[in-house]
């Protein structure tokens, strides 16, 4: 499939932008928001019945997991979560486009992609409940650990890409950012980096519509995935709620880039649907009609609605993936109330690797404060 | 030490004459040489051997994949070094002056300081970068910078700074080596001062974390690292004149600090002096005064004083001489201990 000629198209769209909403770019759309199948002249999908099924049991449990952890955040069991509610197609599509030696950079809130990358849903919360800065390794699963600050990780993305090009490896990275990161200067020094050294990474910005209280008309004047043709690398923006077209596309620009073709944006074009996080109030920056016009675009109902006419799935089906999710919504609920709080002294592990005498002395300083602390309660007690 | 007596052991290069500059370009070389994960990266590093020379020649012997010329973005940089370190390289990073580095420091204080931390130990980052540092060379505005405080003040990072043609080659190499990251400034004006010197001379690669006594000495302590090294020595020797014997303590290594010789010094002389080129207020010295307040109060004759850089904004060439502790002003300060007591 041709990939350069969707950027070219898409800019000639892009002109139109400014007549208003009805004028967006066009998007590459293999499902519409109501479920019926359609041919794009440049991505095409073929998938299994129970390919089929698997997507929407992922974007099922991914949507349960993260509805579990709003609830244990507001029942005070986690400080803080970034739901990604709405953006499930997005995540699923591209994280199961990615091959087990590909890389994943996540910002903070890619639930979904850490469910394809199959790191265990209980270990994204050990950050948000406050014991770690991140519960897994990310070398298990190749996925790096969440990064807050807004766009850093594109350029980490770019330089293990530079890495894997040195080495002729045939992996590729993918790094996730959204629509406000792609003002940050690191998200652009990432795209001249890869450029330049033709690094095998796809830029996948998940444009949810909003940063924090920011529509994205205040970070670009361009649709986003224009930007790419600036740098010398193709851009191309898929509807974000059709979880076939992402993974066509997702799978069209790892190929494309492990095949020595370079880097690749991808705009995904979606919506939160909820606030930023737990700790934000929607309410005052937009309206909800606008959240329900995009519920009609929902990424669950439409593949649901495909399978059911399809004759691929049926209710019996339906009921099964969701006695899955409530049973995995329990075992995470259990699982994060039982989640030990951190050793005090664990905060002096690795700042260095080896003895270090400012870190050893703090270390032991602290561990003998602590044991009398500790002398003192138990005096008290008796 | 013991292989002169190894039949086996090759011979030692003669010591002869070099640089700092050369002694840095030597480390980097054999470095690249002894492993294939180190890559050099930076802003002319390559085809032009750097601003400075230090990589000169580096390219040509280990080719544009090893020792690579990047776009014009510190951010840049030092975020693709991240990347490349975790996927398992040992980038040497050049940022081209002190205050280029600037733009670099969100990733080198929220990624490279901490990755090491918040992945429990999985994703180390052996990145060395490479800073020019200091005045003294009537460089324009922002090439004067002595930025060691805003590392200083990052945990996760080392920050190291050589003063000796001998330290610049074994604490680069140390540098390159270490698992962890190190901010290894390089004092520009001393680049070309010239000493009799060996790679393979045993003594030329200092752990790092240690300093050295550079001139024994009974009636105080200098202490002070990197540029201001070699004015300390000098005002040793022209405080010979008024009757002190001073003690020069070169640091080496800021991070780690090594409070056991300067400590070890303090007690002896009972009197100290911190002497370095960047501001004093909340910078290097004053945590030294600090450090050596709380460890040698019983031993000091005289409060712990600072000779340092004004609280300005680095000024222009013609005035820096002002600027910089010189001589005059470390046996100002000298004087100022309390020695009539």
């Amino acid at each position: 499939m041709s990939v350069k000629s969707t950027a070219a198209r898409s800019s000639r769209g892009g002109a139109k932008r400014r007549g208003g909403a009805g004028a967006q770019p066009p998007l590459v759309q293999l499902l519409t928001p109501e479920g019926e199948r359609v041919e794009h002249r440049e991505y095409s999908i073929d998938l299994t019945p129970e390919e089929l099924r698997g997507l929407y049991r992922d974007m099922v449990l991914t949507r349960r997991f993260d509805a579990e952890a709003v609830t244990l955040q507001r029942q005070g069991e986690l400080g803080l979560w970034a739901s990604l509610l709405g953006q499930e197609a997005a995540q699923i599509g591209s994280g199961r486009a990615t091959r087990a030696d590909d890389y994943v950079f996540p910002t903070y809130r890619e639930h979904g992609v850490a469910w394809t990358r199959g790191v265990d849903p209980l270990n994204l919360l050990g950050m948000f409940r406050g014991v770690n800065n991140g519960g897994w390794d990310p070398n298990e699963n190749n996925f790096q650990l969440y990064t807050i600050v807004i766009g850093s990780q594109t350029l980490h993305a770019a330089g293990y890409a530079m890495g894997i090009a040195k080495d002729g490896a045939d992996s590729a990275v993918i790094a996730y950012f959204g629509d406000g990161a792609s003002s940050q200067g690191d998200v652009a020094e990432a795209f001249t980096f890869a450029a330049v050294y033709n690094a095998p990474v796809v830029f996948f910005c998940q444009n949810n519509q909003w940063a924090i209280s920011e529509p994205t008309e205040k970070q670009s004047r361009v649709p986003i995935y224009q930007r790419a043709a600036g740098f010398g690398f193709p851009g191309v923006r898929v509807d974000g709620n059709d979880v076939l077209a992402v993974l066509a596309v997702t799978r069209a620009a790892l190929e494309r880039a492990r095949t020595g073709g370079g880097p690749m944006l991808v705009e995904a074009f979606t919506y939160r649907m909820g606030a930023h996080t737990t700790s934000d109030d929607a309410s005052r920056y937009r309206l909800d009609d606008e959240r329900v016009a995009w519920e009609a675009k929902d990424p669950i109902l439409r593949l649901k609605a495909y399978l059911t006419k399809q004759g691929v799935a049926d209710e019996a089906y339906y009921a099964e993936v969701d006695a899955e999710s409530d049973t995995m919504a329990k075992r995470v609920r259990e699982g994060v109330r039982s989640m030990p709080d951190p050793d005090p002294m664990s905060i002096f592990e690795n700042v260095y690797a080896d003895g270090h005498s400012l870190v050893d002395e703090e270390r032991a300083a602290f561990a003998e404060y602590q044991a009398s602390f500790e002398d003192h309660q138990e005096g008290a007690a008796r | 030490m013991g292989t002169a007596t190894a039949p086996a052991a090759p011979a030692k290069a003669a010591r002869k004459p070099a640089t700092m500059a050369q002694a840095l370009n030597r480390a980097l070389h054999d470095s690249l040489a002894a492993d294939p994960t180190v890559h050099v990266l930076g802003e002319d590093v390559g085809t032009l051997g750097g601003v400075f020379r230090i990589t000169d020649g580096l390219a040509a012997a280990f080719g544009p994949e090893r020792v690579t010329d990047t776009p014009l973005a510190e951010a840049g940089i030092l975020g693709t070094a991240v990347g490349m370190a975790m996927y398992g390289l040992r980038p040497v990073v050049e940022m081209q002056f002190d205050a280029f580095g600037y733009p670099a420091l969100e990733q080198l204080i929220s990624h490279v300081a901490k990755m090491r931390n918040r992945t429990r130990g999985t994703m180390p980052m052996p990145i060395t970068v490479r800073i020019p540092y200091g005045g003294g060379i009537g460089g324009v505005e922002h090439h004067s910078d002595s930025s060691e405080a805003y590392y200083l003040h990052t945990p996760g990072l080392q920050v190291v700074t050589p003063a000796t043609v001998a330290d610049a080659y074994g604490l680069l190499r140390a540098s390159i080596a270490s698992d962890d990251p190190v901010i290894f400034l390089e004092p520009k004006r001393l680049y070309w001062g010239k000493a009799d010197w060996s790679p393979d001379e045993p003594e030329t690669v200092p752990p790092l974390g240690r300093a050295v006594v550079r001139r024994p000495g009974r009636s105080a302590t200098l202490i002070t690292y990197g540029p201001s090294v070699p004015v300390c020595l000098e005002a040793a020797e022209a405080a010979t004149a008024e009757g002190w014997d001073l003690e020069v303590v070169d640091l080496r290594s800021l991070m780690p600090f090594d409070d056991e010789t300067v400590c070890a010094s303090v007690r002896r002389t009972g009197r100290a002096v911190v002497v370095h080129e960047s501001s004093g207020f909340a910078g290097t010295g004053a945590e030294i005064a600090a450090r050596v307040m709380e460890r040698c109060f019983h031993h000091l004759e005289a409060p712990v004083l600072r000779v340092t850089g004004f609280d300005i904004p680095y000024p222009p060439p013609m005035l820096e001489r002002y600027h910089l502790p010189g001589v005059d002003r470390v046996l100002d300060a000298v004087a100022r201990l309390q020695w009539e007591d």
